[in-house]
């Protein structure tokens, strides 16, 4: 499992009913409902993920993020999951708030762009990133909101949700022994949000 | 002679005899039925353990035939494309059964079925019937078979409704629900058409009154219409356009002739699938079965998808882009009610450009989900 995976799956309380969006080929869902005894629902729309993911025996609903949450009633989920998929929704203001909505609790991880080397190489050599947690050159990528952290932490605020905990990476993806700077040194943070 | 490769290869339709007059099929409705005689194939070998039965819910107009041939290996059954050795419903793991259903006129007892207390068909006489008295009917096949719970329910259309009253009427005896290009309840739209394809039937002067047998003149003009005007909403206009386009029968240049007959392609098409249904299909289960799905409304009882849930059914949902028969948004329906329920559910829109016919269709995705959801099975590996 990717090691931010495994950092998201610790967050989740055993027994929990979750909602994984964008959830890839089911890597988390698995993992929980083998090892933590949890229910839920992946959604996907690549075509290949889901068809591993349901293969895989993972309930997926193909449905588009952007679009289609409202098919998901209030309060159906204990957690909601949203792990490295926020940047690329078209609207994240308008998702968070449809997470804030199905689930009690909301796990979201993010890419922080605010690292100091994607700062540096912008500066020094004026080209956008291309790292670990951003591999993808700008045409190609998926990622159309890219933030800051210092920028995500904002839009948490202005859309009343609240940061229960939050888990910062580094670079290679491995929790930080502090969260000092971690808008220079982080290059992911995992959220734990309540509304 | 050894089956071509995939192929089931020659298979015969068995007969059985399901309820007497001593015991009676009991109709959703009240009313009886004795005898009821039911048409089947089966394809595979029942395991000892007797689990890895899976039952195919045919459509509409389907029957029992779905894989394999009666003799003319070039004439395969309607969904042999799915059904077959390493197919996705693959016959060297699976015991695959399908009968024809209750009102159907393949084999099975029907209105144009004999009516013992008169010794005529039944006509207009044969009770109405409900989606749940299909499933009746194939719990009692299963019944016969000896199973007892289902790896796999799988239908595309009528088929799966029949698939999903199943789940909801007898929690925990389908596994696994697979819901193909189907509806939990029709739109004003959908049973308008239904309602143009009657009339056309009830209308035909050589239906009276449904006992057109003793007259030997069968509603022949009435069925062909319903069936031509239900073929059209069973095709995308792109599909339409991409088979036929404006193109002219024959060599003739547009514009060279104009008539009332049939010029164009498109009209040749439909008077051909219109007079082909004649030969294999009968106005009065047309009339009986098209109705049953207006009818259909499950979710109106509002504990229906939580017997879902409770019977840990796991489901699968698939809708395709073009079907405007029976749309990706009645799929949704589905997926949303048995989530809401806390169902476990899985549903995916295919893109195809063949409309609600896609369901018989190899379409690019569509096999390779039903196998993956099969495989998914957790309980089964």
């Amino acid at each position: 499992m990717r090691p931010d995976l495994a950092i998201v799956a610790e967050l989740v309380p055993a027994g929990s009913r979750v909602l994984d969006l964008g959830c890839g080929g089911g890597e988390l869902l698995t993992h929980l409902a083998e090892h933590r005894g949890c229910s839920g629902t992946g959604v996907e729309i690549d075509p290949d993920a889901v068809l591993t993911a349901i293969r895989g025996g993972v309930p997926v609903i193909e449905v588009d993020i952007d679009e289609e949450l409202g098919e998901f009633a209030d309060d159906s989920y204990d957690v909601v999951v949203m792990s490295q998929t926020l940047q690329a929704t078209r609207r994240p203001g308008e998702v968070l708030g449809e997470i804030g909505r199905i689930g009690a609790r909301c796990i979201v991880s993010v890419p922080n762009f605010g690292l100091w080397r994607h700062r540096v190489g912008l500066l020094v050599r004026g080209r956008m990133p291309v790292s670990r947690e951003l591999p993808h050159p700008w045409h190609e990528t998926p990622n159309i909101h890219l933030s800051t952290l210092a920028d995500v932490e904002a839009l948490f605020v202005s859309v009343e949700m609240g940061v229960e905990q939050r888990i910062v990476l580094d670079a290679k993806a491995r929790p930080m022994r502090s969260d000092r700077a971690a808008n220079l040194r982080a290059g992911a943070a995992i959220y734990v949000l309540t509304t | 002679m050894p089956a071509a490769e995939g192929s089931v290869g020659f298979v015969r339709t068995e007969r059985v005899g399901l309820f007497t007059e001593d015991d009676p099929l009991v109709l959703a409705g009240g009313r009886k039925l004795a005898p009821v005689e039911v048409a089947y194939e089966t394809y595979g070998t029942l395991s000892p353990e007797r689990d890895n039965a899976v039952f195919v819910c045919h459509a509409l107009t389907g029957d029992a035939h779905v894989a394999g041939h009666h003799g003319d290996p070039s004439r395969v059954g309607w969904w042999d494309n799915l059904v077959g050795p390493g197919k996705p419903l693959d016959t060297d793991r699976f015991f695959v059964i399908c009968p024809n259903l209750l009102g159907g006129c393949q084999g099975t007892t029907g209105p144009s079925s004999t009516d013992p207390a008169t010794g005529k068909p039944y006509g207009l006489d044969f009770p109405m019937l409900q989606m749940t008295d299909f499933v009746t009917v194939h719990r009692r096949l299963l019944e016969h078979l000896g199973i007892i719970r289902l790896r796999a329910a799988v239908g595309g259309s009528l088929g799966g409704m029949q698939v999903l009253q199943w789940a909801i009427d007898a929690p925990g005896q389908v596994q696994n629900a697979v819901i193909v290009a189907a509806s939990s309840r029709l739109t004003a739209q959908n049973i308008a058409f239904s309602a143009v394809a009657r009339e056309a039937i009830m209308r035909d002067p050589d239906f009276r009154d449904g006992q057109y047998a003793a007259t030997g003149r069968l509603p022949q003009l009435g069925l062909a219409v319903a069936r031509m005007m239900a073929h059209i909403t069973y095709l995308s206009e792109e599909a339409m356009s991409e088979k036929f386009g404006r193109r002219l029968q024959g060599d003739e240049p547009a514009g060279s002739r104009m008539g009332l007959g049939v010029d164009f392609q498109v009209e040749s098409y439909l008077s051909h699938q219109g007079e082909t249904f004649l030969d294999r299909f009968d106005a009065l289960s047309y009339l009986y079965l098209s109705r049953v799905m207006d009818y259909f409304d499950p979710f109106a009882d509002p504990g229906a998808a939580q017997r879902v849930t409770a019977g840990g059914s796991r489901v699968l949902v698939v809708s395709f882009d073009s079907d405007w028969r029976f749309d990706t948004s009645h799929s949704r329906r589905i997926v949303r009610t048995l989530e809401h329920a806390r169902a476990p559910v899985s549903f995916r829109e295919i893109r195809s450009p063949w409309g609600h016919d896609s369901f018989l269709l190899p379409v690019p995705g569509y096999h390779e989900t039903i196998h993956a959801f099969l495989d998914g099975d957790r309980e089964a590996r």
